[in-house]
Formats: structure tokens, sequence, C-alpha cells
């Protein structure tokens, strides 16, 4: 059995379900390193996404951790790592 | 500080119209739109019939980023608060952001939102539940948003007082801009038609069980036997005159006059205090019962909040003494959006000299009231008089003048 891992296409899938996207904002550009606030997402969105992915994935995060995360590509090692860690 | 306050925008939804000009077109035409709910499926409740916002898709109006965290009623008034900029040439963008507010009023919150997230937590648990809840069902939740949405960050807040609230945010927002404030949207839009909402306006017990849309409200009619719920309602731009002289607005008329009480304790013999709402707001307006030229009146359709409100209108203007009309016989009775509603349509009213008709009923004889019925009566009108009464109590009454 292979570990289910977390990519930028799954986020963005779930970014988009939970909170939609800002008007000018490409999701399909390269944002891994953009700032989640200034792609328009603020705590809420965040906790709302990341409960989002607690549920599909079965795996608790840290909401502290989980809102401070300033970037997708933070947020996705921070998912990656609680998958790897099977919590 | 009495400085003039006046309406520069109007943003609409309702349910005979989606936008200003569909709705003043069908409400001067007489065309209603109450009908059996098609949101949800009502054959298991007593009442069936209400008045719907047609043809409304949130998407082709808002981005992405918003419908995930909005009721229907946020929605609408963030695409009524849209168009009432756009109707007073304001772009938000190019004002500075304190010197914009927001007052509305809300009578139940984000009913259908709330709705949705309940289910989710007992079918699924509260994992599944939106973090948005924590604002989306809330009375407040228009307010923010619109303020959000057109970077107004200036005095706000939301009133709730049942339907009367539509007309106390008004006044707010007239104490606002006269302390300096210069610009406030204000008005209501409300909307609460799914099974939890249905079932909480059930239980006010005033709803008509009547099944056919002609029949089942009829305020001032000797068959009135309660009334229909409607969602929608009106955004208006208020702004002091002064400014607006400056800035070259089309002004569509000032508030003038505004009153408020509440109802004596039930049983304590005391008169009801809408009379004296009116008197109110007479007196604010420096206006006598002669000036007025026009009622649009709460309409209850219940024969005992019928019966005051005749009275209180014939006491004030003599025994069919001025015209009155409830252009709510076309949409349902809209919470806290059938007000501003009225200020929209009344506002129009003005401009054009026509009053727009009560549809459906005929006026019982003994309630005295002049009722503009069947087809608009056109007539030179300089002053409106707008009531509403809030459930538990509230009476308010604004007077417009052009």
């Amino acid at each position: 059995m292979t570990i289910a891992t977390f990519a930028l296409e799954d986020l963005k899938r779930i970014l988009l379900e939970g909170a939609g996207a800002d008007e000018g904002v490409d999701l399909d550009a390269d944002i891994l390193d953009t700032r989640l606030d200034d792609l328009g997402y603020e705590s809420l969105a965040l906790l709302e996404t990341g409960s989002r992915i607690e549920r599909e994935y079965g795996i608790s995060l840290d909401e502290s951790a989980l809102i401070e995360a300033p970037t997708p590509r933070v947020l996705i090692d921070l998912v990656n790592a609680q998958l790897a860690a099977g919590v | 500080m009495s400085a003039p306050v006046v309406v520069t925008g109007l943003g609409v939804t309702a349910p005979n119209g989606l936008g200003t000009r569909d709705f003043w077109s069908a409400t001067r035409e007489g065309r209603g739109a109450i009908g059996r709910i098609t949101r949800f499926d009502p054959g298991q409740y007593p009442a069936r019939l209400a008045g719907e916002v047609p043809g409304f898709e949130a998407k082709q109006h808002l981005p992405s980023r918003l419908l995930p965290q909005t009721d229907r009623m946020t929605r609408l008034a963030l695409v009524a608060a849209d168009w009432a900029l756009g109707d007073a040439r304001v772009d938000p963008r190019e004002l500075p952001e304190f010197d914009m507010g927001v007052v509305t009023a809300s009578a139940s919150g984000g009913f259908e939102f709330g709705q949705g997230e309940l289910e989710n937590l007992w079918s699924r648990g509260s994992q599944y539940v939106s973090a948005y809840q924590s604002f989306a069902w809330f009375y407040a939740v228009n307010s923010g948003q619109i303020s959000i949405r057109n970077g107004m960050k200036g005095p706000s807040g939301v009133v709730v007082s049942d339907q009367a609230g539509g007309l106390d945010a008004v006044a707010q927002a007239r104490r606002l801009i006269r302390k300096g404030t210069p610009l406030i949207i204000s008005g209501a839009v409300d909307a609460s038609i799914c099974p939890w909402g249905w079932v909480a306006q059930l239980a006010g017990g005033r709803l008509s069980t009547v099944d056919d849309p002609a029949r089942a409200y009829l305020p001032f009619d000797a068959g009135a036997a309660g009334y229909v719920p409607g969602e929608g309602g009106a955004l208006l731009v208020l702004e002091s005159a002064e400014r607006a002289r400056a800035r070259g607005a089309r002004v569509y008329g000032e508030v003038a006059g505004y009153g408020a009480t509440i109802d004596p304790r039930p049983g304590s013999g005391r008169e009801p205090g809408l009379r004296k709402a009116i008197e109110l707001a007479l007196a604010d307006a420096g206006c006598a019962p002669g000036d007025v030229d026009v009622v649009f009146a709460d309409a209850a359709a219940d024969p005992e909040l019928d019966r005051i409100e005749a009275a209180a209108i014939g006491d004030v203007f003599g025994r069919r003494g001025v015209p009155v009309t409830a252009p709510k016989s076309m949409t349902g009775r809209l919470y806290s959006g059938a007000a501003p509603l009225d200020l929209a349509a009344a506002l129009l009213a003005m401009a054009e000299g026509v009053i727009p008709p009560t549809i459906n009923i005929e006026p019982a004889p003994g309630y005295g009231l002049d009722l503009v019925v069947g087809a608009a009566r056109e007539t030179e009108l300089r002053t409106a008089l707008v009531l509403a009464r809030g459930y538990g109590g509230f009476n308010s009454a604004v007077l417009l003048r052009r």
C-alpha cells in the first residue's frame, strides 16, 4: 500500500470547493510560493480548507500551524508530514 | 442637527422584479408575484405560498470567493448594494473608506445556510460544519459583507426589529450622516424561504393558509386571514443633501421625518403606538397631516392589526382623508426588506406622479380608507408616508419628501 500524498492540485481543488477564488487571482499560475493571504485566503478560509483536508485524508492538523502557513508549499508540506506520520 | 439627508441610489431585489426597472414596471401595473413555493416542497406544511425572487443566479453577479460563505439573503443584498451604488454613480474605491458606512436591518439572518450546516452537524458530524457558519447566518452579516466588498469602514451596524427594522435602519443611517459620515448604504434584504425558516415563520401564527395566490393575502379586505411571506428587499444610498448637491447627484427624495414607538403591554387597555409613530414622523418633518399625499401601509392582513392601522391612519388624516396603498399585496411581506422596498416604490411613485395599486382586495368599508385598488392612480405627489410594524410591538414611520 502506498501512502497518500497531497499535491498542489489537491490543494487547489479543495480551496476552490471550500472558499472559491478571488476575482483576478489565477490559481493555475505558479503559486507554490505566493502568500496565501495575497491569494485572498484569510484565516477563516484556511480553517475551512484545513477542515476539508482533515475530512478527506483522515488526518488531524494543528490549527495554528495551518492558519500561519504562509504559502501553498508550506501548507502542502504540513499535510504530507501528517500523512507520512499517519495521524 | 437636522441637515437634510437624501436618497441618491436604489438597488432592488423583489419577488415581482429583479432590479429597480423590472420591479417598478410590475408594481405600477399591479403584477403580483405570489405563488406556490418552489425552493422546497411545501406540501406538508399548512402554508404553501410565498413571494420568491425569480431568476436570481448569484454566480452571474458575484465572485466565487463569496459563494461558499453566503446565504441567499446575503447574495441578494450584495447585488442590491452593487446596484444601488451604480445607480447613485458612486464608486466606493474612489472615496475614503471611513467616509462610508452600512446600516441594514435583518429579521432572521441566513436561515437556509444555517439549515444546511445543522444538517451536516447531525448527519455527518461537527467536522462537516463550514467555518463560515460562524457568520453566514448572523443578523449583521449583510452589513458586514457589503462593508467588506466595498471597503466601507465608517460607522455601521444592524437593526433587528422585525418588519419595522427596515425603517429603523434608514433612520439610523440618517443619524450617522448627520453626525458626519458622508455616505451610508441602508435598507434591508431578508430571505428565509427554506424548511427551517418556514417553520419558524409558521410558529408566529400569522401566515395565510389559503392556496389561491389571488386570495391568500388580503389586507384591509373582509376576507383577511393572515399574510403571505416573501423574500428580497431594497438597499438605498443615503447622503447629506449638501454632499449630493455638490457632486451633482440625482436625488430621489429626502428622508424628511421619522417616528418610532413600541406598543403598550398586551391587555393594558392603552392605545397601540402606530398613531403616535405617524405623528412623530410628521412633526420631525415639520409637516401637517394635510401635507401628506400618500400612505404606504404596513398591511398585516390580520383583522385586528388591519383595524388598528386603519384607525391610526383615520385618526391622523381623517376618514378617507389620504390615499393609501399596499404594493406588498404583490410581493407578500418581506420582513425587514418590506419597508425599504416601500421606500423605493414611494420615491419612484413621487417621481412619476403615480400611486401603485393594492391588488386582489376589495376594501372593507368599515375601515374608512381611501385605498388605491385595481389600477395605479395618477396624481401629484410631493410627500409619501411609509409605515411598518414588527412582531412584538414595533411601530415605525418614515416621511419622504420629493
